[in-house]
């Protein structure tokens, strides 16, 4: 019996060992020193995440839009409000459009509007 | 086995440790590959707590007594499921369950937010493995369930009796997936504020768990209520215990947030405020699963053991400091660069709506805790009762109510004073019907409850007025005919109108709660065979005794060695009602020095409630039967001298020899009656909130259609947003 659980501890303790360190064997074998410099990866890593950040902005405005539209035809706008608030949302997403197709190196930190 | 158990735990513990480095080191010098393997480190986390889970679960299954945990939670004649969830009624078990359902929702959100996050993600691994380490930490020094005894007795003490009710399967783990759920959100805020990104991503990314920790938590509450209703011998759901409190108030620090982050989404405020919440309900989830575990409050849901107190206040406070710290140190990044459009506006109503609840939340801690301020005051732990709670939270609770269907009429960032009249016209008169109808009923003596009802049926005009013209819009753009209408509105709008049945669920329950607790007849007395009461509009009348003696006729699983109990028939002006069949189950202590026939009905008295239960009213009925009458007694003395303790199959004749002298001369028992009106109401509204907490929670079919959107390119869509 405690053989079979020793045995039982080994293997976990192997395949946990194996989920966890397959990352550091593969990030080993496809070692290459340019990539693996830390100024540009790190560069690379604000740029992902300044367009994640933009993304997130834009499917939260596109909502707004639709929110907008909503509370228009369930008569909690009127014609004029909602002509003011649906001109200026879509000027923000378009605001937020134009800095996702910027180039990366002039995409300028997101701002919530 | 029990080996096995404790070698995950050790290993759990090194994968934690391992993983926080990992990720803090991955993190902070920009090679992913590390922060990687923290990340599978929460994965592995979770396969070894779940072997470790599996095996205590086979322990109690097996009836392996040589578990402390087994022996002490469990027995050979507990039914399986209880034996099933028996796992979770001791403090070691249910710290397991705890670590182990953290360590899966864990893993969920960390798979989830995979490709995102990058930074953010690395720092919320180190603090989820940091809760994981902890919890894992007190199994490994303080409280494992994987301890033995050898020899192992030959059986078990029982699960105890007041646990077992089928409540109790689902109870503890829908709370403590709130609880864990709620660590979520703490960890990436935490996370955002570390890798200085606190814009709206890692709220859209924990968003939905925030929600499930929301969805669960409540039904957990809810649950526990129920128990304490059903099962409890007092006749209330809730009783401000500092156990239900704990839970309490993360849920509504938790109802704040899903409201305000909703303001940050759209409009980059609140910065500060939603992260302050998200620390705030995460910090308060780890306080109510201390105060179960401390033993410094007093509560019938405590664990009582005051051996873990050290450890979780030393969390609680490294928690507090670094929230603090993180806060004031990011502030100027968390500063909102806009201001409220105007004050007539859905964000300003979500702004009180946060107010309110918070403001509630803060009651309910200072009630809470107050015996503790109260001794580092003074040096005496003083307490304060319902009364003391009812003063503060029913007005709050009236003004949550009035806001929750103010909201769904007013628009987001502007609404003109015209609209808004027109749009309080409907439910306003809904109100004022309510209102002259329940005057005309002759119900004007309880201002609260009045007050209640109405603000209840304002909700239910506005929230219905919504639906209406929702529909109505639909049908005129699609030309559907209204279900279909309704259906598509529902689903391309899932947030927005599964939070609209969240609010009429709320408000069905609020009735519920002020009509039963304003408007309830109680009673309690004692009566003989034969003589009847009055309780409000019902009669009851004693009909006759009853005993069951176990195993033969415990049906309901309760494991009393001994149930005494009456049949009561309740009638209102002279038509028959219901048959109630209230019972107390006497049982087994255990202790030899009870004698051979005393030991078995020396233990815990538990009642069983027995009650019929309608749409209108609750008629509710305890028992407490005497026995200690010179008759009965005889028959235990008598055994006790006669029957050695080796012979329990005598004993439990005299046990049954007792049932029947019971039966054939009933003593005058002690009932509680009590007859609750709409309390149905408040498990349908419970019910009806968690079905809308479901569909705002469900993803949208449109989110699909929006991820392939996001591979077109912006220049369509802003073409798009120009020509419209």
């Amino acid at each position: 019996m405690s053989i079979s659980i020793a045995l039982a501890t080994v293997v976990l303790l192997a395949v946990v060992v194996l989920v966890v360190s397959a990352p550091l064997r593969a990030a080993g074998r496809a070692l290459d020193p340019e990539s693996q410099e830390a100024g540009g990866r790190h560069a690379a890593r604000e740029s992902a995440a300044d367009r994640a950040e933009l993304e997130t902005a834009r499917e939260a405005k596109y909502r707004e839009i639709r929110d907008a539209e909503l509370d228009y035809r369930t008569g909690k706008l009127s014609r004029e409000d909602y002509d003011a608030v649906d001109r200026a949302l879509r000027a923000e997403a378009i605001e937020i459009l134009d800095r996702l197709e910027a180039p990366e190196e002039d995409c300028p930190k997101p701002r919530a509007s | 086995m029990a080996l096995l158990g404790r070698a995950c735990l050790l290993l759990a513990l090194a994968v934690c440790v391992y993983g926080i480095g990992a990720s803090l080191y991955g993190v902070r010098t920009g090679r992913s590959e590390w922060s990687e393997s923290g990340r599978r480190a929460v994965y592995a986390l979770a396969g070894i707590l779940t072997v470790a889970f599996a095996v205590l679960e086979i322990a109690f299954l097996r009836d392996d007594f040589g578990f402390n945990t087994v022996a002490g939670t469990s027995s050979s004649t507990t039914p399986t499921f209880y034996k099933a969830a028996a796992v979770w009624s001791s403090q070691e078990g249910s710290l397991l369950l705890w670590a182990w359902l953290l360590s899966l929702w864990s893993s969920l959100v960390l798979f989830l937010t995979r490709r995102r996050l990058r930074d953010v993600a690395a720092y919320a691994t180190a603090v989820l493995l940091g809760f994981g380490g902890f919890f894992v930490s007190l199994m490994v020094f303080y409280a494992t369930p994987f301890a033995t005894t050898s020899p192992a007795p030959a059986d078990g003490v029982g699960l105890d009796p007041l646990l077992r009710h089928p409540s109790m399967m689902i109870h503890p783990p829908m709370l403590y997936s709130g609880y864990t759920l709620c660590t979520i959100p703490l960890a990436f805020g935490i996370g955002a504020l570390l890798a200085r990104r606190v814009d709206a991503e890692w709220i859209r990314a924990t968003r939905r768990f925030a929600f499930a920790a929301w969805f669960f938590l409540g039904i957990g509450i809810l649950l526990g209520a129920r128990w304490s209703y059903a099962e409890l011998g007092w006749g209330g759901y809730w009783g401000w215990d500092p156990v239900e409190n704990a839970s309490l108030m993360p849920w509504l620090t938790a109802t704040a947030f899903l409201h305000s982050l909703m303001i940050q989404e759209k409009r980059g405020m609140l910065k500060m405020w939603n992260v302050s919440l998200v620390l705030a309900t995460g910090t308060l989830a780890i306080m109510g699963t201390f105060l179960v575990r401390s033993g410094i409050l007093s509560s019938i849901h405590a664990f009582g053991g005051a051996t873990l107190g050290v450890p979780f206040v030393t969390l609680i406070a490294v928690l507090v400091a670094a929230s603090i710290y993180l806060v004031v140190s990011r502030r100027d990044m968390l500063r909102t660069e806009h201001r409220l459009d105007s004050l007539l506006s859905r964000e300003s109503i979500f702004l009180a709506n946060n107010i309110v609840l918070v403001a509630l939340c803060f009651v309910i801690f200072w009630g809470t805790y107050f015996p503790l301020i109260s001794e580092a005051f003074t040096g005496q732990a003083a307490s304060v009762g319902p009364p003391w709670f009812d003063r503060y939270t029913v007005p709050l609770a009236l003004v949550l109510v009035l806001l929750s269907g103010i909201g769904p009429v007013i628009a987001w960032r502007r609404a003109t004073l015209a609209n808004a009249r027109k749009n309080f016209v409907a439910p306003l008169l809904v109100a004022a019907a309510t209102l002259i109808a329940l005057i005309g009923a002759g119900i004007g003596a309880k201002p609260f409850a009045i007050a209640m009802f109405c603000c209840a049926a304002f909700v239910l005009g506005s929230v219905g007025q919504e639906f209406f013209r929702g529909v109505r819009a639909r049908r005129a753009m699609a030309r559907e005919p209204a279900p279909t209408a309704l259906m598509a509105l529902i689903r391309r709008n899932r947030r927005r109108y599964g939070g609209y049945i969240v609010h009429i669920g709320m408000a069905t329950l609020f009735v519920g709660v002020a009509a039963s607790s304003s408007f309830q007849h109680a009673s309690e007395l004692g009566l003989s065979r034969g003589q009847s009461t009055k309780v409000g509009a019902y009669t009851i009348r004693y009909v006759r005794p009853t005993a069951t003696i176990t195993p033969k006729d415990d049906r309901a699983h309760t494991g009393a060695t001994l149930s005494l109990g009456a049949v009561l028939d309740v009638t209102k002006r002279g038509r028959h009602v219901a048959t109630l069949r209230p019972s107390e189950g006497f049982y087994d202590s255990g202790d030899p020095s009870q004698g051979s026939v005393g030991h078995f009905i020396g233990g815990q008295a538990v009642s069983h409630v027995s009650m019929s239960a309608g749409v209108t009213r609750d008629v509710w009925t305890a028992i407490a039967p005497d026995i200690s009458t010179p008759q009965l007694k005889r028959v235990i003395d008598i055994g006790n001298k006669t029957i050695p303790l080796v012979r329990p199959d005598e004993g439990l004749l005299a046990i049954a020899y007792m049932a029947r002298a019971y039966l054939q001369n009933p003593p005058q028992a002690q009932f509680h009656f009590i007859v609750s009106p709409l309390v149905m109401w408040i498990w349908i509204g419970g019910f009806i909130g968690f079905a809308g907490g479901l569909i705002a929670i469900w993803p949208a079919p449109s989110t699909v259609r929006r991820r392939v959107a996001v591979r077109s390119s912006a220049r369509a869509a802003r073409s798009r947003l120009q020509r419209a």
